[in-house]
């Protein structure tokens, strides 16, 4: 138990994430919970993506008392990753809104959130 | 049964895939080389103490142009798809909010609204930024249509705000272009002393605009779906 690290238990939690996202987006039926899926798989990237920038103890970049201005290249994790996730948080959420809104509009044209009765592509 | 093997067929890929990463992993106990670059050199270089606002605005500045985009066409889209005719919206079966949450609303949001502009002006500081300032602004909003549903929210106020702050950031790069070393270049206003407010040259400038775009584009995201709940 003594390797379980930090970076170690936030990468599992973020493998466990994308596999249930992916689970989810290919068994759900309801549209909504297909979106849900797809945020899950997201988060799940990220954490991923935040776990593998990690620099054993040390801290946020983040210039402030506890970090030593002379010494900052042995004092604060790698900045890259966490200004990339940043991005892809933003991103994420426009992705999001736009998943639910045609959700919307597909309702509003058929009343109903279950995919089997959207077969107009199936062949 | 052939569809539910195939669904586990895929999951096993994806979990061998992701067990590779983790097989291979144990930690990192140094900054890569450029990483390396951007926490030694960036204080001087561009002046913010958050070494993430300093990638994200100057090093990778031209990304977050793109990511900007990016929302904007989404929000665009959103707007485009649930656009609802004057007056149809008048007739909206709305739920009476309770007490409760109708006070704490009349409190909070504008608190809310002052914690978000503080967030992005101090985005070169200390933890959060543009982005994240404008989320709290656009939580704020969520929080006013939660007690007020019967509000309505200026669109053309919103879209003022979008085009206007879109627009000096494209100008804030061009101008780099012309009296400083590139586009979107940092040192467009004086560095200032490090670790103040007014410092990091144009980072706070750019990140003000930021925080408005993003708090303005999700406000009119949710206004948009909020005059459609009842359409359905």
């Amino acid at each position: 138990m003594e390797n379980l690290n930090l970076e170690i238990i936030t990468l599992i939690t973020g493998i466990i994430l994308v596999l249930i996202g992916i689970w989810g987006l290919l068994t759900q039926k309801n549209l909504i919970k297909i979106v849900i899926g797809f945020t899950l798989f997201n988060t799940g990237i990220h954490i991923i993506m935040v776990s593998i920038g990690y620099v054993k103890n040390r801290t946020a970049p983040i210039i402030d008392q506890s970090v030593n201005i002379n010494d900052v290249g042995n004092s604060v994790v790698d900045p890259v990753p966490q200004a990339l996730v940043l991005t892809a948080i933003v991103i994420g959420l426009g992705v999001t809104a736009l998943m639910l809104t045609y959700v919307l509009k597909m309702y509003q044209k058929r009343k109903s959130l279950e995919i089997n009765n959207y077969n107009d592509l199936k062949w | 049964m052939v569809k539910n093997s195939l669904i586990f067929i895929v999951l096993i890929g994806f979990a061998v895939l992701l067990a590779d990463l983790f097989v291979g992993f144990n930690g990192n106990t140094d900054l890569n080389t450029l990483a390396n670059h951007y926490a030694v050199s960036g204080p001087e270089e561009v002046g913010s103490a958050n070494l993430v606002t300093a990638v994200v605005v100057t090093y990778r500045g031209l990304d977050t142009l793109g990511e900007v985009t990016i929302l904007f066409l989404a929000a665009a889209i959103v707007s485009f798809l649930l656009k609802v005719e004057a007056g149809a919206s008048r007739n909206r079966k709305l739920r009476s909010t309770s007490e409760i949450l109708d006070t704490a609303s009349k409190i909070l949001v504008p608190v809310i609204f002052l914690f978000g502009i503080y967030v992005f002006i101090n985005g070169h500081l200390s933890p959060g930024g543009g982005f994240q300032g404008g989320a709290i602004i656009a939580s704020g909003l969520v929080l006013m249509l939660l007690a007020q549903p019967a509000k309505e929210v200026g669109h053309k106020l919103i879209t003022l705000v979008e085009s206007i702050s879109g627009i000096s950031f494209v100008l804030i790069g061009v101008a780099g272009v012309l009296f400083a070393a590139g586009f979107l270049d940092n040192k467009l206003l004086s560095l200032g002393k490090f670790g103040t407010i007014f410092s990091a040259g144009v980072i706070p400038v750019i990140y003000i605009f930021v925080g408005l775009k993003v708090g303005a584009e999700l406000s009119g995201i949710i206004t948009n779906l909020q005059e459609n709940q009842n359409e359905a």
